[in-house]
């Protein structure tokens, strides 16, 4: 085999001593590096996970204790957030509703995440009647005002906080599936598909090991970005009084209950709820931004 | 044409000079030079060549001429100077009233360089009217006349198709059109041919060179195939790594080569009269003589009998769910379908290399793809080894102990892997699901294995395709397509995307593997000059039907019909 082991010039100047040019964390330090927008959302993310993980045990009053001698207090230094109308502390009502609308989201979002990435992948990647029927589902779906469909899905199976994840999830499920069936619909023909067909894989252990780990990246970024979506859906719906009910602290709840209090004065039991709840929709949305610059190979040089 | 610099009078400036030209780019690792140094002169209705190998820096130096270079890419030193014009440092927008009127550019892919949604016709009239060659009343004609000059057919018509509705060809016609509808006075052509057929080629060159002459203008031509820029250029430029090792008349530079890369460059491009061991670097070529190939062995049955070969596709597509749901509507069934392959019949012997040849639309993709069983043939019959395969549906094939005896080397090496997957885990994939090879340390050992027989480092196995080199990723390929060592290979331009002197490696190898491990090859490509080098015998296809087969001197050599003497006539060759 002398001439097979002949390489060219440029092979044998190849053997570069980093063997792994980039890894994942050096790339995302970079990405984050260049992008201090995304760095901040991290940072968000951050905060609020730890509010939801120990929440209860680190807010400086329990949540749902009333003190009617300190009702509706303006934010002082006993009480950041001031109190509302049975003298509850906000701020510790602030961070333990945490918990329940990340809870509500990231149920929600690995529910659809599922679905939507399995069912798409599979028309994307078999297209025919797999096509047609998942394609159908999803326009039936956009085809109602989909905050209606959610209060409607709610409504009609029951007020509770599973079926929140429920409703949300299936609000979602049409931009999950039409994601995952366009990327795997481009990479139904690739080469590597092909070649993988001819080293005796059959189409379902294709769409498992080939297809899906491509796919999965544009995933988790279309996840961060609804993330968002669902906590502000799980929020609108306890607002108009479905799902989470008072006393549980939830931001929805507590802004509804903050509202009336506004034109008499009280802007800070509507305001700081509300706050969390932009600056949870936020974050995750520009963290879907960063992540996409993380997971875009092309940006990898 | 040549100019040295002692001649250049004060009457003899050349329109465009560029002179110790540094181009860097900004990246993570730091400033990398693309272009280092590099001075070229193109005097008034020159054509200059700008020849080398990917990452040469041939592109970027044209780039740095029309001032596009990207964010991360700037003019660290040098200038250039276009007519007078200092284009360095010369404000945005008379660089910008420059391109177009002055200098333009035809890029690699016609296709993308035209907006999809307008029409061709519209799209030359928008350049007319910005550079206010035409008025809004006379646009239309101008534009059209700027068709007829291109020699599109029917100019009338063509002025309301949308791209799409045009091929590869005439795409670039009217890329070209546009190019010099406002008349300028230097035309960079930047690889203006690459992924054309031969023809078509010679057809785009030939008008390229005579609208420029015809015109005083001067034309830079940008390619890494030698044999083309010494049949239509005057000067040749040779690039090597961002700097410019030779610089010579066209007919000296093939006749005395003087730098050691553009002989090596030289010496790998295929051409006439030479063997695939010529191709190699002097001294590595001495190191081994060809093992001799055995023969076909002909007394033998066939390895593949192909006969009588059909496969139709619904003429459109789209409506096919439509026409279903409906009820097919009634009417002559031929005007339905498209003959892709229209009735093929032949054979492939044991330890044979056959060339399947034709431009693109002919057919013979299809053909290898059904023989491959990706695909389920219309009629006909496939025989493989006494079998008939042609009749096992094309997703059950898959699966059954005969896949690994006919297996595929892929056209491009970067599609066909996985982005996600290493390199021992893409030739792994085989030898698990039909190898039988169980056991991790069983799987690697083999996979080094391979990756010795192909030239591949073993340490480069962990790496993800694109860490790898365009030649690596093809031994990758290669690795792949043997690690069950089948009987028939089916080789898809397997050297398309490589640079010339990595093809010659390349093949090279293609041909001691066949040697040692005794494998048949269908060679599906659109190069004769490589088919020649590599193929016992030719097969040439033309709208889904075999106008020629034969072996390959006599096919090549004394062609039978005029198609196959038309795709011999447009190879571009170095006047040796």
């Amino acid at each position: 085999m002398s001439g097979a082991m002949r390489m060219e010039p440029g092979a044998v100047a190849a053997p570069a001593p980093p063997a792994k040019q980039t890894s994942l964390l050096s790339h995302a330090r970079h990405v984050i590096g260049e992008n201090p927008v995304t760095g901040l959302a991290f940072g968000l993310f951050v905060l609020l996970a730890l509010c939801a993980l120990l929440g209860p045990a680190i807010a400086p009053y329990d949540p749902l204790a009333s003190d009617v001698a300190a009702k509706l207090q303006a934010p002082s230094l006993h009480h950041w957030f001031g109190t509302d109308e049975y003298g509850r502390d906000i701020l510790s009502r602030v961070m333990v509703a945490a918990r329940l609308d990340l809870g509500i989201a990231i149920f929600s979002v690995a529910l659809v995440f599922a679905l939507g990435g399995v069912s798409g992948v599979a028309a994307g990647f078999f297209g025919g009647w797999t096509d047609l029927i998942v394609g159908r589902i999803a326009d039936t779906i956009m085809a109602f005002p989909l905050f209606v469909l959610a209060m409607g899905i709610v409504a009609a199976l029951g007020n509770t906080v599973t079926n929140i994840v429920i409703a949300t999830a299936i609000i979602n499920f049409p931009l999950y599936a039409r994601v995952a069936r366009a990327e795997a619909n481009v990479r139904r023909d690739a080469g590597f598909v092909q070649a993988a067909r001819l080293s005796g894989n059959g189409e379902l252990r294709i769409v498992l090991t080939q297809v899906l780990p491509n796919v999965m990246p544009i995933m988790v970024v279309q996840m961060s970005l609804t993330m968002g979506y669902a906590i502000l859906n799980a929020a609108g719906l306890s607002f108009i009084g479905l799902g989470v009910r008072p006393p549980t602290p939830e931001w929805g709840i507590m802004v509804a209950e903050g509202a009336g209090n506004i034109i008499s004065g009280e802007w800070w039991i509507a305001l700081f709820p509300g706050a969390a709840l932009m600056l949870a929709v936020f974050c995750f949305n520009l963290l879907g931004d960063g992540l996409r610059d993380i997971v875009d190979p092309q940006r990898r040089t | 044409m040549s100019k040295t610099a002692e001649s250049m009078t004060a009457e003899a400036i050349p329109l465009l000079a560029v002179r110790d030209l540094t181009v860097a780019f900004a990246t993570r690792r730091g400033t990398v030079r693309a272009v280092e140094r590099v001075s070229i002169s193109v005097g008034k209705g020159e054509t200059l060549a700008i020849v080398g190998e990917s990452g040469s820096g041939k592109s970027v130096t044209s780039y740095a001429v029309m001032r596009i270079l990207d964010r991360a890419g700037r003019v660290a030193e040098g200038s250039v100077t276009f007519s007078g014009v200092d284009v360095r440092n010369a404000p945005e927008r008379a660089v910008r009233d420059l391109r177009g009127r002055e200098m333009s550019m035809i890029f690699q892919n016609p296709r993308a360089a035209l907006n999809p949604i307008r029409k061709v016709g519209r799209q030359i009239e928008d350049v007319l009217l910005q550079h206010v060659q035409a008025v809004p009343s006379d646009a239309k004609a101008k534009a059209i006349e700027a068709l007829r000059q291109v020699r599109i057919a029917r100019p009338e018509e063509r002025y309301h198709a949308y791209p799409f509705e045009l091929s590869g060809g005439m795409c670039q016609r009217v890329v070209i059109a546009l190019a010099l509808a406002c008349q300028p006075q230097l035309l960079i052509a930047d690889e203006p041919t690459t992924g054309l057929d031969v023809t078509t080629q010679k057809a785009v060159m030939d008008l390229v060179v005579e609208l420029t002459r015809a015109r005083g203008m001067s034309t830079i031509l940008i390619t890494h195939d030698l044999g083309l820029a010494a049949a239509y250029c005057d000067r040749v430029v040779v690039m090597e790594k961002g700097k410019v090792v030779e610089t010579a008349p066209a007919k000296q530079i093939f006749k005395a080569p003087e730098h050691p890369y553009t002989k090596k460059l030289m010496r790998a491009t295929p051409r006439l009269g030479v063997t695939l061991r010529d191709l190699l670097p002097t001294d590595v070529a001495a190191t081994g003589a060809a093992p001799a190939p055995p023969a076909p062995d002909a007394a033998r049955e066939p390895l593949l009998e192909v006969v009588n070969l059909i496969k139709e596709y619904p003429r459109q597509a789209a409506s096919g769910g439509m026409s279903k749901l409906f009820g097919r509507r009634a009417g002559n069934p031929d005007d339905a379908t498209f003959r892709a392959v229209g009735g093929i019949s032949f054979a492939i012997a044991r330890g044979e290399s056959v060339g399947l040849v034709g431009e693109s639309g002919c057919g013979k993709s299809t053909t290898s793809t059904m023989v491959m069983r990706l695909i389920d043939k219309t009629d006909g019959l496939i025989r493989f080894d006494g079998i008939d395969i042609g009749d096992i549906p094309a997703n059950k094939f898959a699966t059954l102990p005969l896949r690994k005896r006919i297996q595929m080397v892929f056209q491009d090496p970067t599609d066909s892997l996985n982005p996600r997957f290493t390199a021992a885990r893409a030739i792994a994939d085989p030898l698990m699901r039909l190898g039988g090879l169980a056991g991790r340390d069983a799987v690697r050992a083999r996979c080094e294995e391979l990756a010795r027989k192909v030239g591949l480092p073993t340490e480069l196995l962990d790496r993800f395709p694109h860490q790898l080199s365009g030649g690596q990723k093809a031994r990758v390929g290669i690795a792949r397509a043997i690690a069950l060592s089948p009987e028939l290979v089916i080789l898809d331009e397997p050297t398309a995307a490589l640079d010339v002197s990595v093809q010659a490696v390349v093949l090279n190898l293609l041909q001691d593997l066949k040697a040692s491990l005794g494998m048949s090859y269908l060679f599906v490509s659109h190069d004769l000059n490589v088919v020649r080098l590599l193929c016992d015998r030719v097969i040439v296809m033309q709208s889904g039907k075999i106008v020629e087969q034969g072996p390959t001197e006599r096919v090549l050599g004394a062609p039978q019909t005029g198609y196959t003497r038309a795709l011999i006539a447009a190879i571009p060759h170095p006047p040796i």
